[in-house]
């Protein structure tokens, strides 16, 4: 089966629908996506969506700007951080007219809180920068985009999984895949493809991220011999609910939430003294972890408490709804009445597909263009979050830079001639598919992610050093081996989950093997990377950002300036 | 301890007609019912096929029967369950097994499309004009409606679709259209409510409340519907 279209979104989240929507004005689109679209883990973005609306109080873009550099710990470029925070009002104000249900104010203005890292007058006091629909803000979003997709007819193709990019003529002209309902191979034969593919949480045991979140678009990307860029760089939220990595939303903290350790102290007094609990996510993740491992977890075990009681119960029900309800589901506890065991769980991936503004990707650190093919979101690399990204940020660069995106691939799809797909495309698939299910090797998909996963989480977690590093590259070349000698025990054609775990496992590998190796190059600490063995910043050495490479010779890194211009790094204190 | 699952079999290349197999598992009363699935796949038999996504209820993937009751499998915990006796696991009803615990959806999602109007779309892009205004009370007149999360159950527990009218345009997709009928930014919405009044529409719904019941996210379907109901006949059939 061979489509045809102009445009090809892979990833149907907030970036991938807005992308979509955006191109669909000037050319044919259609969005492709491995689960139903509204499905996609976007919808689990609860605290909301930051843009420097001042509602509630004063609030500038570069305020909003500074902060989101502040909070990268200055690896963000600023140009990118500049544009995310002048066009987020206005992209706001875009999704509400769209019919995005926010929370109002008295004023029956879209309603701000406080998020973490959002401050006023550069740093000086945390404002009311999110705009949110109680803790349904992603969801909310999704269903708007959603419908709003249904009404301008764009093409769906759910449940595909895609294998492979397509390169002709020196630019990229479409993906492979197969229908997950029966096998069936699908081509899709555009003039741009836009990777909207989300993030990679699954790699490591304790995750926020759902289960589709196994890094295919960094897969693709490295299988396609392009780069991944500032992969090291990885968010833990600091409150997971403990055991199970669900996240609370940093809501719950920006309505009052306060940290406790054992003796019942407020331990964030001692690492952020002017912010406490809305210190940016890598700060208060290494001192949960910090109290953890100095014997101040609760009953020695590995979580804290996070304290909603003061909060008042109507209060919680009106602003953080969802996350009441699935504390009671999960725990069986009243967040009103007793305290909620909390632990960091991995969240967000900084790092990702390099791109320009425009959403082109980068294939070298001269800022060369991969004709035809762009990135967008969680799996981009703008880079707008630098080292560390400030909750609320992530929804506002999806829209922003999908709005960015969706523009220049239409223009380029309009401007460029169709190239012709190379020859047997669906064979690609197909032959893929073939191989998994004949092989007779004795390794197992399951047990090979397990392993994945805890490694991933023993070695290259929110404290980091040379030496696990480096041990855990050596694992991961193990696996890789075990993997080329993998044997599925599920033979079948429909609905094979195995066989898709089998293709995502190898994209999980792959990317777990790049950050581990930009991680391990990395001999600074920088936001959301920690190196025990180097804990300081060192700008005069690595204020730059890192391009991993994959290819047969084994990894390779290069390094390129951070574009700088208003903020010159400063120490970061909050 | 150890629990017992029996779980509905079907592949379209092999089987003629669907069957059960019996799994026991290993697991707490805590862990969610979605968690033993996996631990089925992992463990025992990989080729168990079912949905699932965020895994704890807002994405709306992986809405099972379980003991003949529609509900998402990572909302459930075994405790609330009687786990020393078997729990039934099966696809949801109405819709047609594709394999296994997967139902062809495809229904589903068309009938949330065929309420839609053809409105002149507006253009997507930034906007430099601000928000429209709405009151707190105007946003709490459609607020249930958006925790919908498209899940699907409550088409599978509606005895009209089930039992009397399969072409009903069933609960979900009369909550979305509620959802922009009651929301004071939106302008035209005769149009839709004559809609909601072809045939399989809104009439069809004899109230029977069971979309109320089994509504993972709590929301009042069927009420919504009373409302929606109430507002076409003064808005469309005012007594004279």
């Amino acid at each position: 089966m061979i489509y045809t279209y102009d445009v090809v979104v892979i990833g149907g989240g907030i970036a991938g629908l807005i992308t979509a929507l955006k191109a669909s004005e000037k050319c044919s689109v259609s969005v492709v996506s491995k689960i139903h679209v509204t499905r996609s883990h976007s919808v689990a973005a609860q605290g909301g969506i930051a843009a420097s609306l001042g509602n509630e109080e004063e609030d500038r873009w570069e305020w909003h700007m500074f902060d989101t550099v502040k909070g990268g710990d200055y690896l963000s470029d600023q140009n990118a951080a500049e544009i995310l925070a002048k066009e987020a009002p206005g992209c706001v104000s875009m999704l509400e007219h769209l019919g995005v249900p926010f929370s109002r104010n008295s004023n029956g203005k879209i309603q701000q809180r406080r998020f973490g890292g959002h401050t006023q007058n550069f740093g000086k006091v945390p404002v009311k920068r999110a705009c949110y629909a109680a803790d349904r803000t992603g969801r909310t979003i999704m269903d708007t985009l959603y419908d709003e997709c249904l009404m301008r007819k764009i093409p769906l193709h759910n449940e595909v999984f895609i294998n492979n990019l397509l390169f002709s003529e020196n630019q990229c002209c479409g993906v492979v895949g197969y229908d997950i309902r029966d096998c069936t191979p699908i081509v899709f034969h555009a003039k741009t493809v836009v990777l909207a593919t989300g993030g990679a949480g699954r790699i490591f045991k304790t995750t926020s991220n759902g289960y589709s979140s196994t890094g295919d678009g960094f897969g693709l990307t490295l299988n396609s011999g392009l780069v991944l860029q500032d992969m090291e760089f990885i968010q833990f939220h600091p409150t997971g609910i403990f055991g199970l990595g669900i996240l609370v939303s940093e809501a719950a903290r920006a309505e009052g939430g306060i940290l406790r350790n054992n003796k019942n102290e407020r331990f964030m007094m001692k690492y952020a003294p002017s912010l406490k609990e809305l210190a940016p996510r890598d700060i208060i993740a290494r001192a949960i972890l910090t109290e953890i491992n100095e014997g101040r977890g609760i009953n020695g075990e590995k979580y804290v408490f996070l304290d909603l009681r003061s909060i008042g119960k109507e209060t919680l029900l009106e602003k953080i709804p969802e996350v009441i309800s699935f504390i009671q589901t999960y725990l069986g506890i009243s967040a009103n009445e007793a305290p909620v065991p909390v632990a960091p769980t991995c969240h967000y991936f900084m790092g990702g597909i390099p791109t320009n503004t425009k959403g082109q990707v980068l294939v070298d650190k001269n800022h060369t263009i991969a004709r035809g093919l762009y990135a967008v979101g969680e799996c981009a690399c703008v880079s707008v979050h630098g080292a560390n990204r400030l909750g609320c940020n992530s929804l506002i660069d999806l829209v922003v830079f999908g709005l960015r995106t969706g523009k220049s691939a239409s223009r380029y799809s309009i401007k460029h001639n169709r190239v012709s797909l190379p020859v047997e495309t669906e064979k690609i698939s197909e032959n893929k598919i073939a191989f998994l299910l004949e092989k007779k090797g004795n390794s197992s998909v399951y047990n090979i992610r397990e392993n994945l996963q805890n490694l991933m989480t023993e070695k290259c977690n929110v404290f980091r050093d040379g030496q696990n590093l480096s041990l855990a590259l050596d694992k991961i070349c193990e696996l890789k081996k075990k993997y080329s000698d993998l044997v599925l025990n599920d033979n079948g054609t429909h609905f094979n989950y195995e066989l898709q775990e089998a293709f995502e496992l190898g994209n999980m590998l792959k990317t777990a093997e790049s950050i581990l190796y930009s991680a391990f190059k990395r001999k600074e600490s920088r936001g959301a990377h920690f190196r025990t063995d180097f804990p300081e910043r060192e700008d005069t050495k690595w204020l730059k950002h890192t391009l991993v490479a994959s290819n047969l010779q084994g990894l390779k890194v290069t390094y390129f300036p951070v574009k700088i211009s208003r903020f010159q790094p400063l120490k970061r204190k909050y | 301890m150890k629990v017992t699952f029996k779980v509905f079999r079907f592949d379209p290349i092999k089987d003629e007609k669907h069957h059960y197999d019996t799994f026991v598992v290993e697991t707490k009363l805590n862990e969610r019912i979605l968690d033993c699935l996996n631990k089925i796949r992992s463990k025992q038999d990989s080729s168990v096929s079912f949905r699932m996504g965020c895994s704890y209820g807002i994405c709306g993937s992986d809405a099972l029967t379980i003991n003949g009751v529609p509900s998402l499998a990572c909302q459930k915990l075994v405790k609330d369950y009687n786990y020393t006796s078997e729990i039934i696991i099966e696809p949801l009803k109405f819709y047609s097994v594709i394999k296994d615990l997967i139902v062809d959806l495809d229904p589903f999602f068309k009938r949330l499309e065929k309420l839609k109007t053809d409105e002149k779309r507006k253009p997507i892009n930034k906007l430099e004009k601000r928000e429209n205004i709405q009151s707190i009370e105007d946003l709490k007149q459609f607020e249930d409606a958006i925790k919908c999360i498209l899940c699907g159950s409550c088409v599978a527990a509606c005895p009209i679709t089930l039992e009397v009218e399969p072409e009903f345009i069933g609960p979900a997709a009369l909550l979305r259209a509620y959802r922009y009928i009651f929301d004071s930014r939106i302008k035209n919405i005769n149009e839709k409510m004559l809609l909601l009044e072809k045939a399989h529409g809104i009439w069809s719904c004899k109230s029977h409340y069971k979309c109320t019941l089994v509504c993972p996210k709590q929301i009042k379907v069927t009420k919504t519907i009373l409302k929606t109901k109430r507002k076409i006949r003064e808005d469309l059939h005012p007594k004279t």
